[in-house]
């Protein structure tokens, strides 16, 4: 089971409380959590990524346990403790707008 | 019993405003989508409780809320706005082609034939239909062929901005871009040409035969006269009476010709409103004093309108989708400052009220009868 914790904006949109939990199967990428989120709430889809392109939007980054992995590829796997499910993959609004 | 609507997007979020009909009380809702840019909010002219919002954000992205029950409940519907074949490039600043890049929905605008059709313009510069409430969008992509490669993005950004739908003619549409100029379908959207024969820019535009690269601010038609179109211009208020085939300019005695939004009222093509800005790079009123302008005679001679509006140190504007008139009579005039401030008025014009004092920057007035 993957822990995923969006910020509050995406939360509203998704209608979520807090975390949102997803089964995905192994290899657990970065593209297959995004996959799997977005077939979940497809309200998302365009909200992280472009629709078409799949490329992160530029003002939202993403961290798994500690590490900015916003600049990994699609196919990058996500740490043990993200796939296990003891760390969540979060994503998160970059700091900008001032 | 009849009420009114006032829909306002702002900067921060949508609010409602709604009134009886005496349009004297006002009850202001709480932020709908707050923290999120709301463009443009609208509502069916078939139905009433059918309405759409545009909102969107520079973290997030584009999202089409829509309402079947008058505001009261938001659901999400379709959100990708794919250009349709070969994406194409306009002109960028520096007088390279530019790739066509979607950024968000300026403008939504429901069909007074069908209230599962609406049209939303875009920036990059497009216009989309959605003939299922939204779920869905398809670009109607013969507009970018009139001389797309040409436009080329104002200050603002290159943003479709204003539709208008012939009542009498469903295959008419208008469309303005900022800063490409105006545009007609006579085919449902198929295909378009430019009309903005007659515009002059002597400075921006030295070829008095340009056909595009005109900046256009917003169009504005009455219902019951769909040839007669009247302009706000960069600099210039204008009129055309053979449906946009030739402009002429109707700035009679206004005190700036620059500004924003236009209006005509409800009941009298004749009358027609406009807010003077004093310049270009100084957006805000002429004297500090914010005056709504009205001619009764589809321009040329114009009579400010001041009471209840502030006629001192008030350096606000008015921007191009911030007016709006009801269909009651008398007609109800409204407007929304960058300020906050959301004014009407219930007689025409003669008298002024803040409905709204201190709402974030209004990007966006529309109103609603409901009977």
């Amino acid at each position: 089971m993957i822990r995923v914790v969006m910020p509050m904006h995406l939360r509203n949109l998704a209608g979520v409380d807090k975390e949102v939990t997803l089964d995905v199967a192994e290899p657990v990428t970065l593209d297959a959590v995004l996959n799997a989120l977005e077939a979940a709430h497809p309200v998302l889809r365009g909200a992280i990524r472009d629709h078409a392109t799949h490329k992160r939007r530029a003002f939202v980054r993403f961290f798994a346990c500690r590490e900015d992995i916003s600049h990994e590829s699609g196919d990058y796997l996500l740490p043990a403790a993200v796939a296990d499910g003891r760390e969540p993959l979060r994503i998160v609004g970059a700091l900008a707008g001032g | 019993m009849t009420s009114v609507r006032v829909l306002v997007g702002t900067k921060k979020g949508a609010f409602i405003l709604t009134s009886d009909a005496a349009r004297q009380a006002w009850h202001v809702s709480a932020p709908l989508f707050a923290g999120w840019e709301v463009y443009h909010v609208k509502g069916s002219p078939l139905d009433a409780n059918r309405i759409y919002a545009s909102q969107s954000g520079g973290w997030f992205g584009q999202v089409i809320q829509r309402s079947d029950d008058g505001g009261e409940t938001w659901q999400p519907v379709g959100n990708e706005f794919a250009y349709n074949g070969e994406t194409g490039a306009h002109q960028w600043y520096d007088g390279t082609q530019h790739p066509w890049e979607f950024t968000r929905v300026w403008h939504l605008e429901p069909s007074p034939a069908d209230a599962d059709t609406v049209y939303a313009g875009v920036e990059d510069a497009a216009l989309f239909r959605s003939r299922d409430g939204g779920q869905t969008w398809q670009e109607l992509s013969g507009l970018r062929r009139a001389k797309g490669e040409l436009w080329q993005p104002g200050a603002g950004g290159m943003c479709l901005h204003t539709i208008l739908l012939d009542p009498d003619n469903p295959q008419r549409i208008y469309v303005a871009i900022s800063a490409a100029g105006a545009f007609r379908s006579d085919d449902g959207g198929q295909s378009w040409r430019p009309i903005n024969q007659g515009l002059v820019s002597p400075w921006e535009l030295p070829d008095p035969n340009a056909e595009v690269g005109h900046c256009v601010h917003n169009l504005a038609m009455h219902p019951s006269r769909p040839d007669v179109l009247f302009m706000q211009k960069h600099w210039d208020v204008m009129r055309s009476d053979n449906r946009g085939d030739l402009w002429h300019e109707v700035s009679g005695n206004l005190p700036s010709d620059f500004g924003f939004p236009i209006a005509v009222h409800a009941h009298e093509p004749e009358t027609i409103y406009v807010v003077p800005i004093k310049s270009d790079s100084e957006h805000f009123p002429p004297d500090g004093r914010l005056r709504v302008y009205r001619s009764r005679s589809g321009g040329n001679e114009w009579e400010a309108l001041t009471n209840g509006l502030p006629q001192h140190d008030c350096y606000v504007n008015v921007l191009r989708d911030a007016m709006a008139v009801d269909t009651l009579d008398a007609c109800g005039i409204y407007f929304g400052t960058t300020g906050g401030q959301v004014y009407a008025s219930p007689d025409g014009g003669d008298s002024w009220m803040a409905i709204a004092e201190n709402l974030p920057k209004v990007l966006s007035v529309e109103v609603q009868v409901v009977p």
